[in-house]
C-alpha cells in the first residue's frame, strides 16, 4: 500500500460494507458457537427476533420517535442561540473577551452531571430532557462557531474594505459566508453528540424514549432489545450524518475539493 | 493637478513586549499626477507594502498625512482600489460576483451591476469563466478578476502590490501588457509596487526607487517611452538603457539588505 494513494469510489463502498460484515460475523460465530454465554449477549438473529417484536408489539416507533424529537428539540434551541452568540464573538474581539472565558469553563461542565439538578429544577418532563441536549451542545456550539468566524483570512477582510464595504458589511458578506461551510460542518459534528447526551437523560427518569427502553430491557435482562436500540441509534446517527454531508455538499459547491 | 499626495507619510511598527518598535518606512513625500502610472521599486522587506496599505487606510501612518484629490485619506474605502499580492477573491462568489461586489456593497440594481461586471470581465479576457468559482481558474485568471473587481467599483486610483508576483513569467508578461491596455484606454491614475525592474519601467510613466529597510525614497526616474508599449520595446535600446540604470541602483540596495 502506498500512503495516501486514494481508492475508487466502488472499491471504498465494498471495503466499508466488508467490515460491517466481518464485524457480524464475529459476533454470529462467538454467540452462535456458544463462546459467550446467552445471558450476556445475544446472537444477531435473536437481536433481530426482539427487534421485530419491539417494533411490532412494544411500539417502538413511537419512542424512537420522542427520542428523535428531544434531541431536535434541544439542538435547534441551543443552535438558535449560539449561532447569533458565537458569530457576535467571532466577529467582535470584546464580546469574545467577555463570554470566551466562561464558555471555555461551562464546556467541561458535563451535561450528565446536571441530569439530577434539572429534575429538582424541571422535573422528569420533555424540558429537562430538552435542558441536558441544550446544556451538552450549547457551549460547544458557541466556542467552535467563534472560532470558525473569527478564522477568516486577513486579506480578505481587506479586500473588502477597499471595495467600500463598511464594518456591519463585512460581518455580513465576509466572515459569515466565509464560515458558513464550517459552521455546518460543526452543527453536524455537535448533533452527533447530543445523540450521547439524549440517551443518558432518558436512562435516569424517564418513560419513554430509545433510553427509556434499554433500561427497561437491562431490568429484563434482555440484551437483544438492548443492541437493538443501540444499533438504531447508530443508524440514525449514519443517515443524520449523510444528509448533512449531502445538504452540505449543494448548499456550498464551492468550498468541496 | 495632483491626484494623491503622499506628505512625509512613515512607519513605524510599535514592538511586542519588550522588543524596540521596527522602522518599516523612513518618512516619505511623493505627488501622484492624475491619470499617471506610476510604479514603486524597491527591495523585498522595505516599506512597499507599507506605504501603499498606508494609502489605501489599511494602515495609519506614524507620521504625515495622505491626500486623494486635496482630502485627507482617514481609512480604506472604494474611492481607492487595491489589488494584493495574494489571491483574495472571496471563494463563495463566483467570478461575475466577485467583480460585482464593490457595487453591490454601494446598492447598484442586481442587473446593473451584472452588465457592468460582464463589461469588465470582457475587458480583462475572462469572457465564458463569469460562472466559475475562482478555486476553477488559475493564478493569472484570479489576478484578472481581482483587477476587475477593483476597476468595476471606478476607484479614483488603482493600488497594486505586486500583484503578478507569485505569477510565472510568461503569464506575467502578458498580465502587464493587459494591465497597460486597460491604463492606455480607460485613463486611471494607477500606484504599482513591485521588486522587479523591467516590470517598473514597462508600465510605468514614472519609476521611483525605494532604498532598503527602513526605506526611503531614493530616485523618481520618468519613463519617456511612447504609448502604445508592444512588448517588443523591453528590447529596445531606450528601455535597456532605462533598465541597466535602474539594476544599478536597485543592486546598491539589495547589497545592503542582503
Ligand atoms: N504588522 C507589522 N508589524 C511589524 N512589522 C511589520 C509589519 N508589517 C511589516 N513589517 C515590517 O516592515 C518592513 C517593511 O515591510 P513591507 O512593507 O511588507 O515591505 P515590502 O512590501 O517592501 O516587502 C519589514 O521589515 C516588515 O518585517
Ligand atoms: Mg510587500
Amino acid at each position: 500500500m502506498k500512503p495516501l494513494q486514494p481508492v475508487s469510489a466502488p472499491a471504498r463502498v465494498s471495503y466499508g460494507v466488508g467490515f460491517f460484515a466481518l464485524f457480524v460475523a464475529v459476533w454470529a460465530v462467538a454467540t452462535l458457537g456458544g463462546f459467550v454465554p446467552k445471558l450476556f449477549l445475544a446472537s444477531p438473529i435473536t437481536m433481530v427476533e426482539e427487534g421485530w417484536a419491539l417494533m411490532t408489539v412494544h411500539g417502538f416507533a413511537y419512542d424512537i420517535g420522542i427520542t428523535i424529537w428531544r434531541v431536535v428539540g434541544g439542538f435547534v434551541l441551543a443552535a438558535a442561540i449560539a449561532l447569533p452568540l458565537g458569530i457576535m464573538m467571532g466577529a467582535y474581539k470584546p464580546v469574545e473577551a467577555f463570554f470566551e472565558p466562561f464558555v471555555s469553563f461551562a464546556r467541561y461542565l458535563p451535561a450528565s452531571a446536571f441530569i439530577p439538578l434539572l429534575i429538582l429544577w424541571a422535573g422528569i418532563g420533555e424540558t429537562q430532557k430538552l435542558l441536558v441536549i441544550f446544556i451538552g451542545s450549547f457551549f460547544q456550539l458557541v466556542l467552535m462557531i467563534a472560532v470558525a468566524v473569527g478564522g477568516v483570512r486577513r486579506d480578505l477582510v481587506d479586500a473588502a474594505y477597499t471595495l467600500g464595504s463598511s464594518d456591519r458589511s463585512v460581518v455580513a458578506r465576509v466572515l459569515l459566508p466565509n464560515a458558513a461551510p464550517e459552521i455546518a460542518e460543526i452543527l453536524r459534528m455537535v448533533l452527533g453528540w447530543a445523540w450521547t447526551y439524549v440517551i443518558v437523560a432518558e436512562l435516569i427518569g424517564s418513560s419513554s424514549g430509545i433510553g427509556h427502553m434499554i433500561t427497561d430491557s437491562q431490568a429484563l435482562l434482555n440484551t437483544g432489545q438492548i443492541i437493538f436500540g443501540i444499533i438504531v441509534i447508530g443508524l440514525i446517527g449514519l443517515i443524520s450524518d449523510f444528509l448533512f454531508k449531502w445538504a452540505n455538499q449543494r448548499l456550498f459547491p464551492w468550498a468541496s475539493a | 493637478m495632483n491626484k494623491l499626495s503622499i506628505e512625509g507619510v512613515g512607519k513605524l511598527f510599535a514592538g511586542r513586549g519588550e522588543s524596540q518598535p521596527t522602522r518599516a518606512l523612513m518618512p516619505a513625500t511623493l505627488d501622484i499626477a492624475d491619470k499617471d502610472f506610476i510604479t514603486i521599486l524597491g527591495p523585498s522587506g522595505c516599506g512597499k507594502s507599507t506605504l501603499l496599505r498606508i494609502v489605501a487606510g489599511l494602515e495609519t501612518a506614524s507620521e504625515g498625512r495622505v491626500l486623494l484629490d486635496g482630502r485627507p485619506v482617514t481609512g480604506p474605502g472604494a474611492d481607492r482600489g487595491m489589488v494584493f499580492q495574494s489571491y483574495t477573491l472571496f471563494p463563495w462568489l463566483t467570478i461575475i460576483e466577485n467583480i460585482a461586489f464593490g457595487l453591490r456593497e454601494r446598492g447598484v440594481a442586481e442587473t446593473q451591476r451584472l452588465d457592468v461586471a460582464r463589461r469588465w470581465a470582457q475587458q480583462v479576457g475572462l469572457k465564458g469563466f463569469e460562472n466559475h468559482y475562482p478555486k476553477q481558474l488559475s493564478g493569472g485568471m484570479q489576478q484578472r478578476t481581482a483587477i476587475a473587481r477593483a476597476l468595476a467599483n471606478d476607484p479614483e486610483i488603482l493600488l497594486l502590490d505586486e500583484p503578478f508576483g507569485a505569477l510565472d513569467n510568461q503569464t506575467r508578461a502578458l498580465m502587464q501588457e493587459m494591465l497597460l491596455g486597460i491604463w492606455e484606454r480607460e485613463a486611471k491614475t494607477v500606484m504599482f509596487v513591485t521588486h522587479d525592474v523591467e516590470e517598473a519601467i514597462f508600465m510605468a510613466s514614472r519609476v521611483v526607487v525605494m532604498s532598503a529597510r527602513p526605506g526611503r525614497i531614493k530616485a523618481d526616474i520618468a519613463v519617456d517611452l511612447p504609448h502604445p508599449r508592444p512588448y517588443t520595446i523591453k528590447t529596445s535600446a531606450a528601455f535597456v538603457a532605462l533598465k541597466e540604470r535602474l539594476v544599478e541602483e536597485i543592486r546598491a540596495e539589495v547589497m545592503a539588505s542582503a
